[in-house]
C-alpha cells in the first residue's frame, strides 16, 4: 500500500536520505530506530510531504508522487493519504480539542459541520478525552495534548498515520497514556509507521523493525530478528546499547 | 495680550465641536477598515512571496513610510487632480480616507506580517500534514493567531489615526479640528479652543483604548 522508492533527500550538500526503498502492507505497524540524526524524522516528513525529497517516487494507496516532477496538487493529494503525530503535539493552538480533531473533516473533505463535530467527539471519547472535549491546548497536560494529536490523525482520513517521536517530549508520567492509545490503533490494525527511541514499544507491538543509520536502512526484519539476532554490527551495537537504557 | 482662562467657553464650545466628532471618526473608521484589508494583502503578498507582485508591495511599503502624511495627503488632493482627470470630482473627505488608509496600510502590513511570521512554523505544518492547503492553514489558524499578536500594534495605528485625521482640516474637510480653528480665530480664544479638541481626543482615545482592552481579553481566551 505503500512504496518509497529510492527515496533521498539533501540539505544543501549533506545527503541526509541516501536511497531509501521499502513498502508498508495494509495494517501493519513499522517501527523506524536508530541513533539521533540518521534521517528517521526526514523520512517520515518527506512521506507527507512537510520535506520536499530531493529524489525518489513515493506512493501511498491512490496517491503517488515523483520528487522531480510533481504539481502542487499532488502534493495535497499525497498529504490527503497520511496524516502525522508530531513530536511537540503542535496541535492548533487557537482551537479547543474537538475544533481540532474535526478540522480536516470540515475544511478537507467538506463533512457538514455538525457531522464532523460529532465525529470528533467519538475519536476523543475513545482515546480518553470525553471530559476535555471544549478545553483548548494550552488547558491540557503534554499527554493529553498528544491524544488529541492522536484523534486529530485518526480524524483525517488517511490510510497511514506516521508518529515522529510521539513521547519525546512528555514528562515520563504521560508516556503510558500515549503509548496505550498508538496500541489501541495497532491492535486496531491501523496502519503506521513510528519512529521512536521507545524499545519497548517497538518490541511488543511492531510488525517489522526498521533500523536507520546515516542516511540508509541498515537492516529491517521482526523485532524478534532484530532485537536477539540482528545480523548488521552496527544494528547490533546500537539494540545494544538502547536495550540496556531501558 | 493677557487674557484669564475661561472655562464657560469651553463648556459652551463642547457641544459645537462634538457635533463635527463624527466626520472625525468616520474618516477613521472607514480609513481604518480600507487600511485593514489593503495591510492584509499587502502582507500575504509578502508572506507568499508572490513572485513579481511582492516587489510592488515593496515599493509600495517603502514609498508610504518613507513619506510624511501631509505630503501625500496634498499630493493626492491638489496634487493628482491636475495628471489625472478622474481626481478631479473628488471631494475633501473622500481625498482624507484615501490617503489615511493607504498611509497606514503601509504600516500596517508590516505589523500583519511580522505577526504571521511570528506563528509557529509547526502550525502551518500541522495543518499541510491533515491535507489543508496553505490558503486554508491560513484562513482557519495562522490568521486567526497572528490577530491575535497583532491586535495591540493595529489598536495603536487605529488610534494614530483617529488623531491623524486632524490633517484633514488642511484639505478643507469640516471636521473637529477644522470647527476648532474656526472658532478660535473669531473668538481669539486659541488656548481654551484647542484645549477642548484636544481633551475630545484624549477622551475618545480612552475609550477606545478601553476597547482594545476587552478585545485582548477576548482574543486571549485560549492561552
Amino acid at each position: 500500500m505503500i512504496n518509497v522508492s529510492k527515496l533521498g533527500k539533501k540539505f544543501g550538500d549533506l545527503a541526509v536520505l541516501k536511497e531509501i526503498n521499502f513498502e508498508v502492507a495494509k495494517g501493519e505497524i513499522v517501527v523506524i530506530i536508530g541513533p539521533s540524526g540518521t534521517g528517521k524524522s526526514t523520512l517520515l516528513r518527506c512521506l507527507n510531504y512537510l520535506e520536499t525529497p530531493t529524489t525518489g517516487i513515493i506512493t501511498i494507496g491512490p496517491a503517488s508522487i515523483d520528487a522531480v516532477d510533481h504539481k502542487a496538487k499532488d502534493v495535497t493529494a499525497l498529504r490527503k493519504q497520511s496524516s502525522f503525530v508530531f513530536q511537540n503535539y503542535s496541535l492548533f493552538a487557537n482551537k479547543t480539542a474537538l475544533q481540532n480533531v474535526a478540522e480536516s473533516l470540515i475544511t478537507v473533505w467538506k463533512v457538514p459541520k455538525q457531522q464532523a463535530l460529532s465525529t470528533a467527539e467519538t475519536i476523543l471519547v475513545k482515546v480518553g478525552l470525553a471530559e476535555k472535549l471544549n478545553a483548548y491546548p494550552s488547558q491540557l497536560s503534554g499527554g493529553q495534548q498528544q491524544r488529541v494529536g492522536i484523534a486529530r490523525a485518526m480524524a483525517a482520513k488517511g490510510e497511514v498515520i506516521l508518529f515522529d517521536e510521539p513521547t519525546s517530549a512528555l514528562d515520563p508520567e504521560w508516556v503510558d497514556e500515549v503509548l496505550a492509545v498508538m496500541k489501541q490503533l495497532a491492535f486496531e490494525k491501523q496502519t503506521m509507521i513510528v519512529v521512536t527511541h521507545e524499545m519497548q514499544f517497538a518490541k511488543e507491538v511492531a510488525d517489522r523493525v526498521i533500523f536507520m543509520e546515516d542516511g540508509y536502512i541498515v537492516e529491517q526484519g521482526t523485532p524478534q530478528q532484530i532485537f536477539s539476532n540482528p545480523e548488521n554490527e552496527r544494528t547490533k551495537a546500537f539494540v545494544k546499547r538502547a536495550l540496556k537504557q531501558h | 495680550m493677557q487674557s484669564s482662562f475661561d472655562l464657560q467657553y469651553i463648556i459652551e464650545l463642547m457641544p459645537i465641536l462634538l457635533k463635527y466628532l463624527g466626520v472625525t471618526m468616520e474618516m477613521a473608521l472607514w480609513g481604518f477598515l480600507f487600511a485593514l484589508i489593503l495591510a492584509l494583502g499587502l502582507a500575504l503578498v509578502r508572506v507568499f512571496k508572490i513572485a513579481f507582485i511582492q516587489h510592488l508591495a515593496s515599493l509600495y511599503i517603502s514609498f508610504f513610510r518613507g513619506t510624511p502624511l501631509l505630503v501625500q495627503l496634498f499630493l493626492l488632493y491638489y496634487g493628482f487632480p491636475q495628471f489625472m482627470p478622474i481626481f478631479v470630482g473628488m471631494d475633501a473627505f473622500t481625498a482624507a480616507i484615501i490617503g489615511l488608509s493607504l498611509h497606514f496600510s503601509a504600516y500596517m502590513a508590516e505589523s500583519i506580517r511580522a505577526a504571521i511570521l511570528g506563528i509557529d512554523k509547526s502550525q502551518m505544518e500541522a495543518c499541510l500534514s491533515i491535507g489543508m492547503t496553505r490558503l486554508q492553514a491560513m484562513k482557519r489558524v495562522i490568521l486567526p493567531q497572528a490577530s491575535r499578536v497583532a491586535t495591540p500594534s493595529l489598536m495603536n495605528y487605529f488610534i494614530d489615526m483617529i488623531k491623524s485625521t486632524s490633517l484633514a482640516f488642511t484639505l478643507g474637510v469640516a471636521e473637529i479640528m477644522a470647527k476648532a480653528q474656526m472658532e478660535a480665530s473669531s473668538s481669539f480664544k486659541f488656548f481654551e479652543s484647542f484645549l477642548a479638541v484636544a481633551v475630545i481626543y484624549w477622551v475618545v482615545v480612552i475609550f477606545f483604548t478601553r476597547i482594545q482592552h476587552l478585545l485582548e481579553y477576548r482574543l486571549n481566551k485560549a492561552y
